[in-house]
């Protein structure tokens, strides 16, 4: 069996379509290992295989998927991590989880996450925090910490996770997996439990690059049910480029400097020298604004949240408290199904939006936005790339940053930027440091994954990160 | 900075009950955030529009042609207090 955990989900999907691998032996393998897990990274596990072998030619190959828990499944468990939502199982699906279904990934569990994707470290879940492989007394990162630590231990092939502000890519990086943020509207937002709908993507976490690619394959596309959705132009081919001749890279001084962690960067720099090896320019940048972002992101997240977050009002679903009148119920049940973290975020999106201070802050903020969305569009004039560490510190010890919301906030410092401007980027395994993961973080232009890939997969090959540590 | 009557008027706009515990740590750390937010406000916005949509699209439309929806079996299945096909809720007028 050790030998089945140790292949990647694309290797596992090739074994599947020559015949060579039952898809129900291998459903079954992971499922047990979900079902045995210590992490307190799942909320729910399959009871059993889906009936029947995926259909010929399945591209994913039957290959099982772990879905973070705010993905919609039908008749399925979904509860966004939240008491609010305890036992609420939706009638419909998410399109994306049913993309990836019907090209061959069934599922195989919900992954916990921070609340409503509100969150850097799961400690915010109303589940309980997930803990990280690679050390049981540290954080996996959030939100999508499950996922992350699933596939990091070994519990999952591969997985799929939601990010706002960062919530793929740094829990990717503090478990030694891949992250990818895409495009803003290259995947449905259907059947996602909202928490800021102007930025809210889904994307995968998986064991490398190729891994994401397929994922990403399966997951894009117009939805008429999500009007923001675009039809991605081109195709997502599997990642092959082995060198980096011609490309440039942008190191910018703003997001790659002060308040970064020693260990991490020197795991950056030592990756910028890699890259040279491999026949990359790399060359300061500048994004004047990016130190702006976290305040803009903490202003418009919430305010979107506020609004999102309306709807959990003890009516149609999940958790009421009983009161006399409608006002007093509506009042009770949220008090009592939101979490601290939840509370504080709704509290401070309905302050920057009330009457007096919306100019100041929300408005504020969104021209803050456009300008972080033109510091991006001046440097991709220059560069291919913006590279900058994926997280300021690897895994810290549970407990660390709760009792300081802004510092916990700090955490997304290298990630909020890109959400902000609507671009992608993806998180790859650098190295260690002191043992735990460092992340590196490549962005580029609007609709740009192909060659996003291409170039994080030629990193991959050269920097050859072994993650196995984390799955024994 | 927030003092706690500000405080509970968010609150209540938000629909949450704070207790007087949560009163207070949500001042301080609303005020906490709120301080390191406020640093956007040193710089020169006037001329920038404000974003509106991260991509550069016109209208979304579709064909208004009905398509099914939830039976009202379905829809009401998680609803903690259906009543005569409908979502049953205390009297807005009660208490």
């Amino acid at each position: 069996m050790s030998e089945l955990i140790d292949l990647t989900a694309a290797q596992a999907a090739k074994l599947t379509r020559a015949g060579e691998l039952d898809p129900a032996e291998l459903f079954e393998a992971y499922r047990a290992r979900a079902a045995g897990d210590e992490l307190n990274a799942f909320t729910w596990v399959a009871d059993v295989a889906p009936a029947g072998p995926p259909a010929a030619g399945a591209p994913l190959g039957g290959v099982p998927l772990a879905v973070k828990d705010l993905f919609c499944t039908e008749g399925v468990p979904s509860q966004a991590g939240s008491r609010i939502l305890e036992g609420y199982r939706p009638p419909y699906t998410a399109t994306v989880v049913a993309q990836l279904a019907a090209g061959g990934a069934p599922l195989l569990g919900k992954t916990n996450q921070d609340e409503f994707a509100m969150g850097s470290s799961n400690e915010n879940s109303g589940y309980g925090p997930v803990l990280n492989p690679w050390d049981r007394s540290r954080v996996p990162g959030g939100s999508s910490g499950g996922s992350a630590a699933a596939v990091a231990a070994g519990l999952a092939p591969w997985a799929i996770g939601t990010d706002t502000g960062g919530s793929i890519r740094q829990p990717a990086a503090l478990c030694g997996i891949v992250g990818l943020k895409p495009t803003y509207g290259a995947c449905s937002r259907y059947g996602m439990i909202a928490f800021a709908s102007s930025l809210d993507q889904a994307g995968p976490l998986t064991r490398d690059v190729t891994d994401a690619a397929m994922l990403l394959a399966h997951m894009i596309g117009h939805d008429e049910r999500d009007s923001t959705s675009l039809p991605f132009p081109g195709e997502i081919a599997l990642p092959a480029r082995e060198d980096l001749r011609g490309v440039r890279f942008g190191v910018p001084e703003e997001l790659a400097g002060d308040g970064i962690e020693p260990g991490v960067l020197d795991s950056f720099r030592a990756t910028l020298e890699l890259a040279k090896r491999l026949g990359a320019t790399v060359e300061p940048c500048t994004l004047p604004h990016a130190p702006h972002a976290l305040s803009a992101y903490y202003l418009i997240a919430p305010a979107e949240a506020s609004a999102n977050l309306a709807r959990y009002d003890g009516v149609r679903y999940g958790l009421r408290v009983d009161a006399p009148d409608l006002i007093s119920m509506y009042t009770r049940t949220r008090s009592a199904g939101f979490g601290p973290e939840v509370k504080r975020r709704i509290m401070l999106g309905t302050y920057a939006l009330s009457s007096g201070y919306y100019d100041a802050y929300y408005g504020t903020a969104q021209k803050v936005r456009t300008m972080i969305a033109e510091d991006f569009r001046a440097v991709f004039e220059g560069f291919d790339f913006v590279v900058t560490p994926t997280s300021p510190w690897t895994a810290f010890e549970l407990g660390a940053k709760t009792a300081d919301p802004l510092a916990m906030y700090l955490n997304d410092f290298c990630t909020v930027p890109m959400p902000l401007a609507g671009i992608p980027a993806v998180s790859i395994p650098s190295g260690l440091s002191a043992g735990l993961p460092v992340g590196f973080q490549l962005a580029g232009p609007a609709f740009s994954e192909s060659r996003l890939l291409d170039a994080a997969y030629a990193l991959e090959q050269a920097i050859g990160f072994d993650g196995s540590a984390a799955r024994r | 900075m927030l003092d706690s009557a500000q405080v509970l008027h968010v609150a209540r706009l938000a629909r949450l009950e704070l207790t007087d515990d949560e009163l207070e740590k949500m001042a301080s750390e609303l005020s906490k955030v709120l301080q390191h937010i406020e640093t956007i406000s040193e710089l020169d916005l006037d001329r920038v529009p404000p974003t509106s949509h991260v991509v550069d699209v016109v209208n979304a439309l579709r064909a208004d042609e009905p398509q099914p929806c939830l039976p009202r079996k379905v829809a009401l299945a998680s609803a903690p207090d259906p009543v005569d096909g409908g979502f049953g809720v205390p009297s807005p007028g009660a208490a």
